[in-house]
């Protein structure tokens, strides 16, 4: 039987805004992460309030602390170095100007 | 990607041909604050557990980053073999602003 909390968490999850809260220094790595900023993020929903826990993201668009950004999760998460094959998770595909946002509630 | 701490080893004799020569670990997740703080092990009320492949040569009671799922596939010495959470790196520093 297919477990439906582990269907929303997907697809909660598989891109999300988050803010860049800080960085993680590691000299021993795997050799395709050489080169890469790995920072924490904490995710937020689209109002900016944190949801959730933190965790680590790799850089693809040179993002920097306090910065809005959004992540993609999964396999898919190594794609901005594609043909690389980078062993990450979560990456930072993009750096959030701004998210426009429609009140649900008064429609 | 997780930052998680190296508590314990596995050793298993039967198992899938491909995992032969790796080396499995029992790793605790740890949060950026635990590890910013510099704590030394986990605290005792956590429970939650996971067996990482690993793929740098990290030892007991450092500190790594953990990648689950099919990218722990892609780490340098897990290609095409079953593997769910592999250790890519070992964590010098955390810095939270």
């Amino acid at each position: 039987m297919l477990n439906s909390s582990f269907i929303i968490y997907r697809l909660v999850e598989v891109m999300f805004l988050a803010r860049v809260v800080g960085n993680v220094v590691a000299t021993i790595k795997d050799p395709q992460l050489a080169g890469k900023k790995i920072l924490v993020v904490q995710p937020v929903d689209s109002a900016g309030r944190h949801h959730g826990s933190k965790l680590l993201a790799l850089d693809s668009v040179g993002a920097g602390a306090g910065e809005t950004v959004y992540c993609c999760r999964g396999r898919e998460a190594s794609f901005p170095w594609w043909p690389d094959e980078v062993p990450t998770e979560t990456t930072i595909v993009a750096i959030v100007d701004r998210v426009n946002r429609a009140n649900v509630n008064d429609e | 990607m997780l930052l998680a701490k190296v508590v314990g080893t596995v050793v298993a004799t039967r198992k899938d041909p491909r995992l032969e020569g790796q080396k499995l670990l029992i790793v605790m997740p740890l949060t950026p604050e635990e590890v910013e703080r510099g704590q030394k092990s986990p605290s005792a009320a956590k429970t939650n557990y996971l067996v990482a492949v690993d793929t740098v040569d990290a030892g007991y009671r450092e500190t790594v980053m953990i990648v689950q799922g099919s990218s722990a596939r892609l780490a340098s010495t897990c290609k095409d073999i079953p593997v769910d959470a592999a250790i890519v790196g070992i964590v010098d520093t955390v810095t939270l602003k």
